[in-house]
């Protein structure tokens, strides 16, 4: 699963640590997320959502699917 | 938002309470373990009733150990409670593949002393301890 949570923690300029503390995990659950190496349950998933005011989807997205929406669109 | 330095440590916090419990608990067991083999031997003359209440207890803070246990398992956060439940069904995987075959050693004549409990349990503490740092390593 692709995130982007990486890129909207630079946006806001907190530290791995901060946002490990806002989401009540430690900072290494959130290094291995933005890593790809684990994905989060869907209660954190929804957190981070909230902390961001943004949806799940604008966050996470499902490589598959993302691969298939390509796929479709090229008209296949 | 606001991220203080006061909310930081709500994971830490937990986690060093949780931690504190259990280590509390595994070394009363422990001690009640101790009282339970040698007490028969050295105190109470292997007295029946002063035996039962050894055994008793030690089964009675086994318990408590096991529910600080899950308590302590609850408080971690997901990642962190994944590699405990992995390096446990790596180590519970482990300690019974290999009980039953050290168990079969012995009626195949293939060693010459009887098969002890105890070098299962070490076997399953290793491997727990392998598949925690192998976890960490993992998710790093």
């Amino acid at each position: 699963m692709k995130n982007r949570l990486k890129v909207l923690r630079a946006e806001r300029d907190w530290t791995q640590a901060q946002l490990a503390d806002e989401l009540d995990v430690s900072r290494q659950t959130i290094n291995a997320i933005e890593k790809g190496k684990f994905d989060p349950s869907l209660p954190l998933a929804f957190k981070a959502a909230r902390l961001f005011k943004l949806s799940i989807e604008d966050i996470f997205q499902d490589e598959g699917a993302a691969e298939q929406g390509e796929y479709s669109q090229g008209g296949y | 938002m606001s991220i203080t330095k006061q909310e930081s440590s709500k994971l830490a916090a937990r986690t060093g309470r949780n931690t504190a419990n259990l280590r509390n608990w595994a070394l009363a067991w422990v001690i009640t373990c101790f009282i339970a083999v040698f007490g028969p031997k050295w105190w109470w003359d292997f007295n029946t009733l002063l035996s039962s209440i050894a055994v008793s207890l030690n089964l009675a803070v086994g318990a408590g150990m096991i529910l600080s246990n899950r308590r302590y398992l609850q408080g971690l956060d997901e990642l962190h409670r994944k590699i405990f439940l992995d390096a446990c069904a790596l180590s519970l995987g482990v300690g019974l593949i290999t009980a039953t075959a050290y168990g079969m050693l012995k009626n195949v004549k293939l060693i010459a002393f009887e098969p002890d409990i105890n070098h299962v349990i070490i076997l399953m503490c290793l491997t727990f301890l392998v598949g925690t740092i192998a976890g960490h390593r993992k998710y790093a």
